[in-house]
């Protein structure tokens, strides 16, 4: 093992420039399929889960940040989403329709008329959610481990009490209806390519380094010089900040939200897509976003009337859940660093398996 | 004053409820360092069983107890040997994930084998008549859970301080490796902890389906954190705390929205305020040791 790691660098793996281009020609590549499919493919419901595998990035991303690269366990992110979601559509709602769905209540005095563009209402969701998130981790990031998240997640249910109970704000149980549908397939994927660019760019910084640090251990990272609280703080806001805009991407996306969407379960969810890509790993949560997403929608033939070997049954609502949060266990239990752990897919990787699985040896294990 | 009395005894009960599960917690988290999220989904697991065999069965109260009690306690055991017992060495926040991926499993479960619509827990006219206690008619749940609960948590004290079981669980919360090498058998110990504190739940969830009779697959959610909450309250890892801590919190809620009915909406809301409270005023709860963090 030691060999190969002292070995200079294979010539034969790809240098950066390579693997820029690659990168580059792979986007491309992603941005004509996308475009294809949304003028070839007819099926409607093939395009709307296409563009629920972007906003899932997005989640998986914003959770990742501070699940996997900070090392902090918050289980929050169903109240940043919701808050995402309920400033977004709030502001994209057309000003009629506003006044149609209050019916118990009217809507509080400038939010009434006012309406914005769909990018701005995006913004403002994730920012009003970071302020949330500044809020909340005002006394949560001072808890550790499961303390925290226990306290995020009672933070994240208060936040949906209170969206019940703010009538005029936020049309109580009733929910918002009517939302613009804004999340089209280069809203979706833009803002999911952002959040790869953004996440890549912070977690390779000096910051990212300090935010690893912080994970493998907190003594150690503090007496190295790194501000523990600053830090987890800001990890925090930008986690939650991501989480608001995809709420607000879903939200556009549903064309109806309600309080009820944003219960714990949402946030498992996520964390399901995160944990089976691999805690710390920006790659891992993007291909695992589309796996679960499509594998949930393929699941759905379980709900299903079913029919194995001479045993049929018709159609139990919910199997698929119970499969999906079987899946979920056997993951953890067997296989609990995901597809890549904190590890990244990178073109060299790529580069040396497809070698290995033609059945060239490496030189430095020939010799 | 029969208003007043009315309220205490029903913060009494609502408290020792709590209590009864926050033991759960709080003996799971002294042995393994784990929040046992599936305690709520087991809690509810138990409701829907008396359901059934009072409902179904025809059985009588009393078997149809005993049989929730004995398959709660059951299950507990079997989640920790699937789930937990194969994570036991992996580092803390994998194991966390386990248990929140079994929780979620057995709410799923029972929305697929229950249903999702709410079904209404029988009613034992032994425990739920009314009874006239000097002038007041009150529920003779409201008595007869803190009672009830008061001897479960005796008997519980009898168990961790003088039988060897319950001397093992403690040396085992004190310090896991070195219970470990004086050959304690860890799986066991740890087993038999999960069947008391999921039995200890079963209780709870018989009495809170008395009380609260609608039974739903996500019954267990709120109770289950809110009981996490009163275990760390009272200090985790303390049975005395997560009794206390349980009263505490029972009080809280149903103390505030007698005094304010305006908060009614908000009455959830109230245990992650007191948690919060708590954790930064005194981050070992309130009958918690001191511990230091060795580097």
């Amino acid at each position: 093992m030691a060999k190969t790691a002292v070995q200079p660098i294979n010539e034969s793996r790809p240098g950066k420039v390579v693997s820029v281009t690659l990168t580059t020609i792979l986007l491309a590549a992603l941005a004509l399929l996308l475009w294809w499919m949304q003028s070839a493919i007819s099926d409607v419901y093939i395009l709307k889960i296409t563009r629920l595998c972007a906003i899932n990035i997005t989640l998986a991303l914003a959770m990742n940040l501070i699940n996997g690269f900070t090392g902090i366990f918050s289980l929050g992110h169903a109240g940043f989403m919701a808050v995402g979601a309920y400033t977004t559509a709030l502001l994209t709602i057309p000003a009629k329709s506003k006044e149609m769905m209050f019916m118990i209540a009217p809507l509080i005095k400038p939010l009434d008329t006012l309406t914005l563009p769909f990018p701005v209402a995006l913004a403002a969701g994730g920012l009003l959610s970071a302020l949330f998130a500044y809020l909340i981790g005002m006394p949560c990031l001072r808890l550790r481990g499961d303390y925290l998240a226990i306290a995020t997640l009672g933070f994240s249910e208060i936040i949906r009490v209170l969206i019940m109970n703010a009538q005029r704000l936020t049309n109580g149980a009733m929910g918002l209806r009517s939302i613009p549908a804004n999340a089209t397939m280069a809203w979706t994927y833009g803002v999911a390519l952002i959040t790869i660019a953004f996440m890549a760019l912070l977690t390779s910084s000096s910051y990212g380094r300090a935010l690893k640090a912080i994970r493998e251990d907190e003594i150690a990272a503090e007496s190295m010089g790194v501000s523990l609280f600053s830090h987890k703080m800001m990890s925090f806001m930008i986690s939650a900040f991501f989480a608001g805009v995809g709420g607000g991407l879903l939200a556009a996306y549903n064309g109806t939200i309600g309080q009820d969407m944003f219960r714990v379960s949402m946030t498992y969810n996520i964390l399901m897509i995160v944990v089976m890509g691999g805690m710390g790993s920006i790659s891992g949560s993007v291909i695992s976003a589309f796996v679960v997403t499509i594998g949930q929608e393929w699941l759905r033939f379980l709900d299903g009337p079913l029919t194995i070997g001479s045993i049929h049954t018709d159609g139990v609502v919910g199997l698929r859940m119970v499969v999906f949060a079987a899946l979920l266990l056997i993951i953890i239990v067997f296989f609990r660093n995901g597809l890549f752990g904190t590890n990244e897919a990178t073109w060299s990787g790529l580069w040396r398996s497809i070698g290995r699985m033609s059945g060239h040896k490496k030189r430095g294990e020939a010799a | 004053m029969s208003a007043i009395f009315q309220h205490l005894a029903n913060a009494l009960s609502v408290g020792s409820l709590y209590a009864l599960m926050a033991i759960g917690y709080t003996m799971v988290y002294g042995v393994l360092r784990l929040i046992n999220f599936a305690h709520g989904e087991i809690f509810m697991m138990a409701m829907y069983v008396v359901f059934f065999g009072l409902a179904t069965f025809m059985m009588p109260w009393y078997i149809s107890f005993i049989v929730a009690i004995l398959i709660t306690a059951l299950l507990g055991v079997t989640a920790e040997r699937l789930a937990y017992r194969p994570l036991r060495d992996a580092p803390r926040i994998s194991i966390l994930i386990s248990a929140i991926a079994v929780s979620y499993f057995l709410q799923n479960l029972a929305t697929v084998l229950f249903g999702g619509r709410p079904l209404t827990f029988p009613q034992v006219p032994l425990f739920t008549s009314m009874m006239n206690l000097g002038g007041v008619h009150i529920s003779r749940l409201l008595i007869l859970t803190p009672v009830i609960a008061a001897v479960l948590l005796v008997g519980l004290q009898y168990l961790l301080k003088r039988t060897k079981t319950g001397m093992a669980m403690r040396a085992v919360a004190r310090d896991y490796d070195a219970a470990r090498l004086m050959g304690i058998d860890l799986n066991r110990t740890i087993a038999m902890t999960f069947f008391i504190g999921s039995a200890l739940a079963g209780v709870g969830a018989i009495m809170w389906g008395m009380k609260y009779p609608q039974i739903i697959p996500t019954v267990g959610a709120m109770p289950g954190i809110k009981c996490f909450i009163a275990a760390v309250l009272g200090g985790i890892g303390n049975v005395a705390g997560a009794v206390v801590g349980g009263l505490v919190l029972g009080m809280t809620e149903i103390l505030i929205v007698a005094a304010v009915p305006a908060l009614a909406g908000y009455r959830d809301a109230f245990a992650f305020v007191l948690l919060i409270i708590v954790l930064l005023v005194k981050p070992t709860g309130l009958l918690g040791e001191k511990t230091t963090e060795k580097v």
